[in-house]
C-alpha cells in the first residue's frame, strides 16, 4: 500500500523516486535529455543514467536492488527503440529483477510503482493499424505492464511524447513541464484515483529453475 | 698390456673410478662432487697411484670449466647481462677486495711476509666457479637473488683474475717464465686484449649466426656438434693467446649466442662434455692434493683451511645480509663462495714460478684450496641437515620447489603483476592452479598471502612435468621475460601439445613471435589498460562515459585488425610500415568521416 501523501524527504535521507534513464547518445537527445535534467531538478528523485554508470556494461545488482528498495516509486525514461526499450536498460531488468528477489519467492518491489516515460521517432498517427507502425502504441506495453504485475508492482499509465524529432519546441516544454510536475507530486496525482492495487501474481514453483540440494522434488 | 695405448688405460681408470665413487657417494646423499674428488684420491699419485701426471689432466680438464661458462653465457642475454653490471661490479669487487684484505691483513698478523700475505690473500680470495655452479644447478639456486649474487661475483673474479696474475711479476723476484701474461710492453699487451675482445664480439655479431646456419644445413649432427666445440676451443684459445681468462672468453662467446636461434642446439650438443670434462676436472683436483704436505704439517695446514674459510665465511655471510638476501640462503651462500677456487691453483703456481714463494708454499696453499674443495661439500651436507631444518621451525618459508607431483588443471608460470591477476581471478572462481615463478623475494612475498606458489623455473622441461603439464588443460604464460616465455611456449608445444596456452606478449615483436608459434591467446600486457586510460582522458574531455567506451572499442577492433593484417609481414620492414601507414589513414578516415557526421547532425532514428 502507497502511503498517502507522503511529505518530500528531507535531503540524505533515502529517496522515494529513483529514476533510470536509458540514453546511447545524451548529447545528440532532443527531449530525453531535458526531461533527466528536470528530473534532476525535482527535489526528491535519485537519478541513474544508465549510460554512463555502466558503459562496459556490468550492471552492480545489489546497489541498484538497494536503490529500488528504498524507492517507492521506479521511474524507466528512454526513447522508444525497435518497439521496446535500449539494450543497457533490459540487461538491467534482467539481472536486477531477479529471481527469488523481485519475484518467485522474493517479493521486494511488492507494492511499488513503475512508471514508463518514453518518447517515439514516429508520430501518434504512425501508431495505427493503417500507420507505418500497424499497432496502437498499447500494442507494445504488455512487456512492460506484465514485468511491473509479476513483481507485485502497480503499472502507472505512461507518459509518452509521439513524433519527438519534430513536435513544436512549445509542446516539448508543455511534455517536460507535465513529467516534472508528476514527479513533484507523487503519489497525488489525479491518474491515479481510479487504478486498483495490484495483487501479487503466484508463480507456481514447477516453471522455475529447480532449486539446488532439494532433493524431494521432481527433476523438470 | 704393452700393446695398449696409454690414454686408453688412463681413460679407462678415470671412467671406472669415476663410475664407482659417484654413484656410492649420491647414494650417501654427499652429492656427485664428493664422489669426484674421492674418485681422484683414489687413484691418484697418494691413493692407488695409478695416475700421476695430474698437471696434464688439470690443464686438460680445465676446459669443463670453460665450457660451463660457455653454457651459462648462453643462458645470459647480452640485455640481462648489462642489467647485472651493477651486482657484479659492485658485490664482486667488494667481495674479492674485501676477503684479500682480510686475509692479507691475519696473514701478516702471523708473521708471514707481505708479499707471500697478499699472494695467498688474493688467490684464497677466489672461489671455486665450478662448484658453486653445480651446486647451484643441482639445487636449482641459479634464476634465485643469491644463485644470481653468486653468479655475479664469480663472474667478477674471472675478470679480476687477470689483473691478479699481471700483479704477480712485480712482486716476485725473478721475471716469470711460463706464466700466462708475457713481459712485453704493457701498451701493446692491452692494445692486443682489446683487439681480441672486440674481434669476438664483432665475429660473434656478425659471423657466428650464419655460420651456424651454413652447417646446420649440411644436416651433420655430429658436424654441428664438431663446430660447437671448435668455436669454444678456438675462443679459448685466442684467450689464452693474450693472456686473459679462457673461462671469460667462453662466457662471453656464450652471451653473443644467447639470442640466437642455435641456442638450444649449442647446449643440448655442450652439454654432455661440460659434465664429464667438469668430472674430470674435479677428480684431477683429487689427485693433486698433496697428501705429502699435509702430513708433513697437518696442524698448520687444517689452520690454514679452517682459518681462511672462517675468515672468508664470515666476510661474505655479512655480504650477503647487506645484499638483502633471504637469511636461509645465506648460509649455502657463503660456503659456496668461501672454498678455494680452481683458479688459485693458478695463481698459486705462478707465483711459485715468479718466485714469490718457495714451492712448498704453492704446495701447502694449493692443498689448502684443495682440502676447502673436499669439505666444502661435506659443511654443505651438514647445513643441510641441521642448519635449515630449524630455520624452517621458526616460522621461515622454506622454498621448496616442487616436488610431489601437482594435478591442478591450470598452470601458472610468472606469478608477478600479470600472473597474479590472473591466478587471484581462477582462485576466486574455485579453480586450482599450479602456480611457478623463480624470484624467490616474490614468491616470499605472495606466500605470505597464503597462495602455494612453487619455486621453479618453468623453461625446465622436467618441473613442468612435476607441475602436471601431462595432465593439466591449460598453461598460462605470464613470465615477463621475452626469452624465456618464448622458451616455454616451444617447450609446451613440442612435450605438451595438448596444453591450451594463455600467453602474455611484452610488446608487437613478441605478440608476432607468439603467433608465429600458433599461439592465438596473446594479449599484449598494456593494449586494454592504456586503451582504459584513453577513455578517461576522453570522459575528462566531456564525452559521456558509454561514447568513450564506443570510441576505444572502435580503436582497439581496428588494431587488432591491423595486427592480423600485418603479421605476415612483420619481418619484411618496408611493406610492414606501408601497411601501417595505411593501416592509420584508414582509422583517421574513418573517424575524421565520423566527426564530419556529428558536425553535420546527421540525425540518428533515436536521437530523441
Amino acid at each position: 500500500m502507497p502511503p498517502e501523501n507522503q511529505p518530500l524527504t528531507a535531503q540524505g535521507a533515502p529517496k522515494p523516486i529513483y529514476l533510470v534513464a536509458a540514453h546511447p547518445n545524451w548529447r545528440e537527445s532532443r527531449v530525453n535529455r531535458r526531461l533527466l535534467q528536470a528530473a534532476r531538478q525535482a527535489g526528491p528523485v535519485e537519478v541513474c543514467d544508465l549510460f554512463a554508470t555502466y558503459p562496459d556494461y556490468h550492471v552492480d545488482i545489489p546497489a541498484e536492488q538497494a536503490r529500488l528498495s528504498t524507492a517507492q516509486l521506479v521511474v524507466l525514461l528512454h526513447p522508444i527503440q525497435w518497439y521496446s526499450m535500449p539494450a543497457l536498460l533490459k540487461l538491467w531488468l534482467d539481472e536486477v529483477f531477479a529471481f527469488g528477489w523481485a519475484y518467485g519467492g522474493g517479493n521486494a518491489l511488492q507494492g511499488k510503482d513503475l512508471w514508463l516515460v518514453a518518447t517515439t521517432g514516429g508520430p501518434e498517427a504512425a501508431y495505427h493499424p493503417q500507420g507505418y507502425n500497424r499497432y496502437f502504441f498499447d500494442a507494445f506495453m504488455p512487456p512492460y505492464e506484465q514485468t511491473a504485475n509479476l513483481c507485485g508492482m502497480r503499472f502507472l499509465p505512461p507518459l509518452v511524447l509521439h513524433g519527438a524529432h519534430r513536435v513544436p519546441e512549445a509542446d516539448v516544454q508543455a511534455h517536460i513541464d507535465v513529467f516534472a510536475d508528476r514527479l513533484q507530486t507523487y503519489p497525488v496525482w489525479p491518474e491515479l484515483e481510479d487504478l486498483e492495487q495490484c495483487v501479487a501474481c503466484e508463480v507456481p514453483t514447477t516453471d522455475r529453475p529447480t532449486p539446488p540440494a532439494t532433493l524431494h522434488m521432481e527433476p523438470t | 698390456m704393452e700393446h695398449t695405448p696409454t690414454w686408453l688405460v688412463n681413460s679407462f681408470i678415470y671412467l671406472s673410478a669415476a663410475v664407482i665413487a659417484v654413484p656410492l657417494s649420491q647414494a650417501l646423499g654427499l652429492g656427485s662432487i664428493i664422489g669426484y674428488l674421492a674418485a681422484g684420491i683414489a687413484i691418484g699419485p697418494w691413493g692407488l697411484g695409478l695416475v700421476t701426471n695430474v698437471e696434464d689432466i688439470l690443464h686438460f680438464a680445465e676446459f669443463g670449466v670453460v665450457l660451463m661458462l660457455f653454457l651459462i653465457g648462453l643462458e645470459l642475454e647480452p640485455k640481462r647481462l648489462w642489467n647485472m653490471r651493477r651486482p657484479i661490479f659492485g658485490t664482486g669487487s667488494a667481495q674479492v677486495l674485501g676477503c684479500a684484505v682480510l686475509l692479507t691483513a691475519v696473514a701478516m698478523a702471523f708473521g708471514v711476509g707481505w708479499r707471500v700475505a697478499v699472494v695467498a690473500g688474493l688467490g684464497l680470495a677466489l672461489s671455486s666457479t665450478a662448484i658453486a655452479l653445480q651446486v647451484m644447478g643441482e639445487r636449482n639456486l641459479l634464476p634465485t637473488t643469491s644463485g644470481q649474487s653468486a653468479f655475479s661475483i664469480l663472474l667478477f673474479q674471472d675478470v679480476a683474475a687477470i689483473p691478479i696474475l699481471a700483479l704477480l711479476p712485480l712482486l716476485g723476484v725473478a721475471s716469470m717464465e711460463n706464466s700466462a701474461v708475457a713481459s712485453t710492453s704493457p701498451a701493446l699487451e692491452a692494445l692486443k686484449i682489446i683487439a681480441v675482445i672486440v674481434g669476438i664480439v664483432l665475429g660473434g655479431r656478425l659471423l657466428l649466426r650464419p655460420l651456424f646456419r651454413w652447417i646446420a644445413r649440411s644436416n651433420t649432427p655430429e658436424i654441428f656438434t664438431a663446430a660447437a666445440l671448435l668455436l669454444v676451443v678456438g675462443i679459448a684459445g685466442l684467450m689464452q693467446f693474450v693472456g686473459l681468462s679462457m673461462a671469460l672468453g667462453a662466457f662471453l662467446a656464450g652471451v653473443l649466442l644467447a639470442e640466437s636461434e642455435y641456442r638450444r642446439e649449442l647446449e643440448t650438443d655442450i652439454e654432455p662434455f661440460k659434465g664429464l670434462l667438469l668430472g674430470l676436472f674435479f677428480i684431477a683436483v683429487g689427485m693433486s692434493i698433496d697428501f705429502g704436505v699435509l702430513m708433513a704439517s697437518p696442524g698448520l695446514m687444517a689452520a690454514v683451511v679452517v682459518g681462511f674459510l672462517a675468515i672468508k665465511g664470515a666476510l661474505i655471510y655479512a655480504l650477503a645480509r647487506q645484499i638483502g638476501l633471504p637469511f636461509q640462503e645465506r648460509p649455502v651462500f657463503a660456503l659456496l663462495l668461501a672454498q678455494g677456487g680452481e683458479f688459485a691453483f693458478v695463481v698459486f703456481q705462478a707465483a711459485a714460478g715468479a718466485h714469490v714463494f718457495p714451492a712448498e708454499t704453492a704446495s701447502l696453499l694449493i692443498g689448502a684450496v684443495a682440502v676447502s674443495m673436499l669439505v666444502s661439500p661435506l659443511i654443505l651436507v651438514a647445513i643441510d641437515r641441521l642448519l635449515l631444518p630449524r630455520y624452517a621451525n621458526c616460522n621461515a618459508t622454506q622454498l621448496e620447489e616442487i616436488s610431489e607431483q601437482q594435478e591442478a588443471p591450470i598452470i601458472i608460470a610468472g606469478f608477478g603483476r600479470y600472473g597474479q591477476i590472473v591466478g587471484r581471478l581462477l582462485l576466486a572462481q574455485g579453480f586450482s592452479a599450479t602456480v611457478l615463478d623463480h624470484d624467490a623475494d616474490m614468491i616470499e612475498a605472495v606466500r605470505s598471502f597464503g597462495y602455494r606458489v612453487f619455486y621453479g623455473d618453468a623453461t625446465r622441461l622436467d618441473l613442468l612435468r612435476t607441475a602436471g603439464a601431462e595432465k593439466a588443460k591449460i598453461i598460462v604464460v605470464a613470465v615477463d621475460d621475452v626469452e624465456q616465455s618464448l622458451e616455454i611456449v616451444d617447450l609446451v608445444q613440442a612435450h605438451f601439445p595438448h596444453l591450451e596456452i594463455v600467453a602474455r606478449a611484452k610488446d608487437v615483436t613478441h605478440w608476432n613471435k607468439l603467433r608465429d608459434r600458433g599461439v592465438m591467446r596473446v594479449e599484449r600486457e598494456l593494449f586494454e589498460s592504456s586503451l582504459r586510460s584513453a577513455r578517461s582522458v576522453l570522459e575528462l574531455l566531456g564525452h559521456d562515459p558509454h561514447t568513450a567506451r564506443q570510441q576505444a572499442m572502435r580503436f582497439r577492433q581496428h588494431n587488432l585488425e591491423l595486427f592480423e593484417k600485418l603479421h605476415p609481414h612483420y619481418k619484411d620492414r618496408s611493406k610492414l610500415i606501408a601497411v601501417i601507414k595505411q593501416g592509420r589513414q584508414q582509422l583517421e578516415e574513418q573517424m575524421a568521416q565520423e566527426r564530419a557526421q556529428q558536425q553535420k547532425r546527421q540525425p540518428h532514428e533515436w536521437d530523441h
